[in-house]
């Protein structure tokens, strides 16, 4: 079966093994009624029918690599927290904002309660005795869902005091952002829910499994991360793990978005699937429009070095992506066709990352304003060759040494791994240069094609004025 | 300008009660304010840091880092196009220039009715759906220019009052703890033993 939801735009179905969004089918999904009539509270029963311990060596064995963007594995995050430190919360991430990203969004509009529960069972597992979950500001629909699903499992004993009659009790509460991209990073976000301005904290100290919310350690895990312990827990780690690769196990879900036939948000195996699959198969996108030539995509949201068709049969599996000279990060993959201003592409995501700067490290703050206002003069035909090495310099001051880049056959370069070195706290400053680093390593030519336009006016006319 | 309203201030408290520690309502009940007055006041502020215990600047401090909260008037519908790659890619800079032209307002604008103002916004999540925009944080996908129009004929003739609610109100519904289930927060400093249920045991 191929298709899109009509409830759900942007998810497209197919033949795959669904964890995360097996109810997208049915157009209720949202709703406790038809989360009870298809399993729904089933992996809450079977955790707490083990002690917590056990629930999180199950969450370990399974290897549920974080889905925000760094892919670290829960089960370990949840062991960093020290011995014998109480309280520790759970705080979920559900500020979704990277660009090209979206599921997070989807999975709290279409089943908030598969959201709940899996806090739950992290919360059981980890010792975590109160939840917050952090909606974007800007999400309304998502906040209606989930503030309603909410209400309903609260009435129904799912949530609260001595859930399903034991002496398990935690309150989830719901918490929403109004519009910073920063405070995605779990240290800016805790500093948000503390009430501040959204500025992410120095690690170390403040790594928060150790010294987080309130200084308490803090647990904080991405949506879709939580969304996979319900079947987790019904299926088993050994379940789980056969689906995937060994470090890349279960699956993913990846928005693609930009100059495909077939834009939408697809569950993927996860470590197995690769680029020229989802961008190519009928399955998946179907090509590129108009059976155009690929040029470009980003395959891992706008922090993301790109790629060229030379990296088309990578898979989605994130050391071989790493080594390739960029990441996977938050399941987002832009594509960009032939007809594609590359210098214009990349100004689109310098902006959006020099706005979103929160100001508190000076390469960052400095930088990202000098690599959009650069940039934006070489698109208008009004730079000068310089103009591309102080881009350059400019990055370097954010990220020091060789910036990650692909490979490339014709260009003769090899690949530069990823991660970058970093003169910020966090990662919104790297993220400004890395569009204008890939395009200007890749697609050079484009730019200097803009300055020698310039160049061809003449420059004498100003004398031969006067 | 305006303090909160008494059934706001129930709101309010309600809020505050959630949390280990009241600043943390901050932003919540900022939405509150918004929601209240459209926009955030003055008095509003002042009042919100008497609930949370915090000063007026601290208040104002959080407030002016986040885009969403406005300290003047907006128009009844904040129509936010999307500029970011994916919706660059598909054309958005056309339906920007569309928009302005259709409003007779440039981005960052208000209409002279007071029905609209006009934003730029970065990627609001639907980059499948490209070019998006959002009225009040409700979105509209793949707009064409005639998408708009119409859209924006809708709005005026209050077609689609039960679809957007005024800007101020984001979400519709809001948590309620029911009283005999919640758990209740504490200071963190207040509690120092783990957790009832690890014990070792199952719950079950």
């Amino acid at each position: 079966m191929t298709g899109t939801y009509a409830h759900a735009p942007g998810f497209i179905v197919g033949d795959r093994p669904k964890i995360v969004t097996s109810r997208f089918e049915y157009e209720d999904s949202y709703t406790l009624t038809r989360y009870l009539a298809t399993d729904g509270y089933q992996g809450l029963r079977a955790a707490l029918s083990r002690p917590a311990n056990e629930v999180h060596d199950e969450v370990r064995t399974a290897t549920v690599l974080g889905r925000g963007g760094a892919g670290f594995p829960a089960g370990t995050k949840w062991g960093l927290t020290p011995q014998g430190v109480y309280p520790r919360y759970l705080v979920v991430n559900g500020d979704e904002s990277e660009p090209g990203t979206y599921k997070d969004r989807l999975l709290m509009e279409r089943d908030p309660h598969q959201l709940i529960e899996g806090c739950l069972i992290a919360c059981y597992a980890a010792g975590l005795s109160q939840c917050f979950l952090y909606i974007r500001g800007e999400m309304a629909l998502a906040q209606e869902r989930v503030a309603v699903a909410l209400n309903d499992a609260y009435a129904a004993g799912y949530i609260g005091k001595n859930i399903l009659g034991t002496h398990f009790s935690v309150d989830i509460v719901l918490h929403w952002g109004a519009g910073a991209y920063v405070v995605g990073e779990e240290t800016a976000l805790i500093e948000s829910l503390e009430g501040n301005r959204g500025m992410p904290r120095l690690k170390p100290p403040f790594f928060p499994a150790a010294n987080g919310l309130y200084g308490q350690p803090t647990i904080v895990n991405n949506v879709e991360t939580l969304a996979n312990l319900p079947w987790l827990m019904c299926n088993g780690a050994e379940a789980y793990t056969a689906i995937g690769t060994k470090t890349s196990p279960g699956t993913r879900m990846v928005a693609v978005s930009g100059h495909v036939k077939r834009p939408g948000v697809y569950e993927i195996v996860n470590g197995v699937t690769t680029f020229r699959d989802l961008l190519y198969k009928d399955e998946f996108c179907g090509g590129i429009r108009n059976d155009n030539e690929l040029k470009a995509f980003v395959p891992g949201g706008g922090s993301a070095p790109w790629f060229t068709p030379d990296q088309l049969d990578l898979p989605f599996e994130g050391s071989q992506v790493g080594a390739a000279g960029s990441m996977l990060g938050s399941g987002a993959i832009m594509v960009m066709d032939e007809t594609t201003d590359i210098p214009a592409a990349a100004l689109t995501l310098t902006r959006f990352y020099a706005h979103e700067s929160c100001g508190k490290c000076t390469p960052c703050r400095e930088g990202g304003t000098w690599l959009e206002r650069i940039l934006s003069r070489v698109v208008d035909g009004k730079g000068t060759s310089a103009d591309l090495e102080q881009l350059i310099e400019v990055g370097t001051s954010i990220c020091p040494g060789d910036f990650p880049h692909a490979s490339n056959e014709k260009l003769g370069l090899t690949a530069v791994p990823f991660p970058y070195k970093m003169n910020t706290i966090c990662f919104v400053g790297p993220s400004a240069y890395a569009p204008v680093n890939s395009a200007l390593v890749l697609f050079r030519e484009e730019f200097e094609a803009r300055i020698v336009k310039r160049h061809t006016i003449p420059v004498t006319a100003v004398g031969a004025a006067l | 300008m305006s303090r909160l309203s008494e059934g706001n201030i129930r709101l309010a408290n309600e809020i505050i009660g959630r949390y280990p520690r009241p600043r943390s309502a901050m932003i919540p009940l900022l939405h509150l304010a918004q929601q209240q007055d459209g926009y955030l006041t003055n008095d509003a502020m002042v009042h919100i840091g008497e609930l949370v215990g915090s000063t007026s600047a601290e208040v104002y401090g959080t407030a002016s880092f986040y885009e969403m909260f406005k300290f003047e008037p907006v128009g009844k519908y904040l129509v936010n196009i999307c500029g970011t790659l994916s919706c660059a890619l598909m054309g958005s800079e056309e339906l920007m220039h569309h928009a302005e032209h259709k409003l007779g307002v440039k981005m960052g604008g208000t209409t002279d009715d007071g029905l609209f103002t006009l934003e730029h916004a970065e990627c609001q999540a639907a980059c499948t759906e490209a070019p998006c925009l959002q009225v009040n944080y409700r979105y509209r996908f793949r707009v064409t220019a005639a998408d708009f129009d119409s859209l924006i004929d809708d709005l005026s003739a209050g077609r689609l009052v039960d679809e957007i609610p005024a800007h101020g109100t984001v979400a519709r519904v809001a948590q309620h703890i029911p009283r005999d289930r919640g758990v209740g927060a504490v200071p963190p400093e207040s509690v120092t033993e783990a957790p009832v249920w690890l014990d070792g045991k199952a719950a079950l």
